[in-house]
């Protein structure tokens, strides 16, 4: 490396070192910030595109293929139309809040990530009651909805807002309840620490011991995220396309990278809180111990990102596969399910839970510990 | 006890699962998509694409004005107007097919006592103006004249069974 090369390097790195603490921690935490929201909607990007496949492969089509190698700048395309195309106010919508409720949707979606940790070290805000603000940024995201529906002054898009609202609801108590018997299960409400309960490999998985709570969990996401096949707040044969009827352009794009942001985001506290996270499933293993600190295989057998982002690319998989296979769910019975079925097996189960806990039965005898 | 079984069923999401296993298999399924203009279905020599009019291998125009297909045709998009022709014969002085009233049924080139007019393998073609989508005879003939060899060809696979 030529010399002024490294003295630059010296001088940038005795410049931030001087800096006051508290630049040095915003800097950082800006830094984090930055590298988790692109990484997210890059993320977003890709996942509309592996959407399109996997739903064209099992339907017996190719999907997109034609912009880029195998279609891989098929995403890109789609956000440059989007950019370019004009923003549509409805005249007797109120502008103001038909504006911001976009992004009433996507803060939250992109802010829930503050608290995921990523791998051992990573994470942005590593705080005490990171359950419950996860819990509570993904039920914030119902309001962007509610204000688009309300705002849009259109029949339709009330109705999609209306029917999202009940059962953004019915379904946040079953999530909830799954999450205390995580919750009991790790005896911790950060999520880092929750990671940590479940580490050993494949068989200390929270996913054994709270299997029902882990499916309950599971379709709660998919009808959180108003995906198929709940996704009757956008249901295009009966409300032609629900609270985002009159949407258009950079709006409706917002709208869309919420959707798919908030499927990332389940996807990931799925594998988080009851498949272990950033652990590897291979960890419990003697055999494997030796390798755990080899820079390039390690994670591997020791744990890290890649197995998070593996987990995660499975459950949105998941999500397409659903939607590949079912019709849409009647809207009655989407009410049934969530109040009258779900609800009592969540109490079910941590009673349950309680109980094998309290006498060291079987999978549970060391959960809570 | 079949109703504890189908409970038991129900909690399991075994007809759930079992549509997903359907989904999965047509996952492995090689996709059926023909890419369309690298590659093209194969075409029966009956296709009912692009007119044309025909001539004799000598060059005179194989259509007398008999009216046959303007008859024939359900969509009424054939106009002839007939006149005598150079040679003092029975000729078409106008002969214009209308391609948006077309439903490519095939009977004109049934009716034709003479095989002149026939319909080509042609599928792919478009229109830019208002008006081009009246063929008229000079372009008909010019069809028929750039695609002689395509026309025969099909004409003679299907010889025997006409």
């Amino acid at each position: 490396m030529p010399d002024f090369v490294t003295n630059m390097i010296d001088a940038s790195v005795a410049w931030w070192l001087a800096l006051p603490g508290v630049v040095q921690y915003l800097g950082t935490t800006l830094f984090k910030i930055l590298i988790v929201t692109v990484a997210v909607i890059l993320c977003v990007a890709f996942s509309t595109y592996f959407e399109r496949k996997v739903i064209g492969s099992m339907q017996a089509r190719v999907g997109p293929n034609r912009v880029g190698p195998w279609g891989l700048l098929q995403p890109f395309a789609d956000v440059f139309k989007l950019l370019f195309k004009e923003v549509i106010v409805p005249s007797q919508s109120s502008k103001f809040i038909f504006i911001i409720a976009p992004l009433l949707s996507l803060t939250p979606a992109l802010a829930a990530w503050a608290v995921i940790p990523m791998n051992n070290w990573f994470v942005i805000a590593d705080i005490n009651a990171g359950l419950l603000y996860v819990l509570a940024l993904t039920s914030v995201g119902v309001y962007g909805v509610i204000l688009a529906g309300w705002a849009t002054n259109s029949k339709y898009a009330l109705l999609g807002a209306m029917r999202s609202a009940a059962q953004i609801v019915a379904y946040e108590i079953a999530m909830g309840f799954a999450l205390v018997g995580v919750l009991m299960a790790a005896g911790s409400l950060n999520i880092g620490e929750i990671v940590t309960a479940q580490a050993g490999g494949f068989s200390q998985w929270f996913l054994w011991p709270l299997l029902p709570l882990f499916v309950v969990y599971w379709i709660a996401g998919v009808a959180e995220t108003n995906r198929a096949p709940f996704d009757v707040a956008e249901g295009e044969s009966e409300i032609v396309a629900g609270f985002h009827v009159e949407y258009s352009g950079v709006a409706f794009a917002l709208f869309f990278l919420a959707e798919y942001a908030n499927m990332i985001l389940i996807s990931t506290l799925t594998a988080v809180f009851f498949l272990g996270g950033w652990a590897s499933p291979l960890e419990g293993l003697a055999i494997f111990e030796p390798y755990h600190d080899l820079t390039a295989i390690g994670w591997f057998f020791g744990g890290g990102f890649p197995w998070l982002f593996i987990k995660m690319a499975f459950f949105m998989y998941v999500f397409f596969w659903l939607r590949a296979t079912f019709p849409r769910y009647r809207y009655d019975q989407i009410m049934r399910l969530g109040w009258k079925v779900f609800i009592p097996v969540t109490i079910v189960w941590i009673a349950v839970e309680g109980a094998m806990a309290w006498f060291h039965f079987g999978p549970w005898s060391n959960l809570g510990a | 006890m079949n109703q504890l079984f189908s409970y038991i069923k129900t909690f399991a999401l075994w007809e759930l699962l079992k549509g997903l296993s359907v989904t999965q298999r047509n996952w492995f399924r090689k996709s059926v998509t023909l890419e369309y203009p690298e590659e093209k279905t194969p075409q029966s020599h009956r296709f009912r694409g692009l007119h044309a009019l025909r001539r004799y291998p000598n060059g005179e125009e194989r259509c007398i004005a008999c009216k046959l297909c303007e008859a024939v045709c359900p969509a009424l998009a054939i106009t002839i107007e007939s006149g005598v022709g150079d040679d003092g014969t029975r000729r078409t002085s106008r002969y214009d097919i209308d391609l948006f009233k077309c439903i490519y049924c095939g009977f004109c080139e049934e009716a034709c006592p003479v095989d002149a007019i026939v319909e080509t393998r042609i599928h792919e073609y478009h229109m830019e103006a208002p008006g081009e989508n009246i063929m008229t005879k000079d372009k008909l003939l010019a069809i028929g004249e750039k695609y002689d060899a395509m026309i025969s060809a099909d004409k003679a696979a299907d010889a025997k069974y006409r």
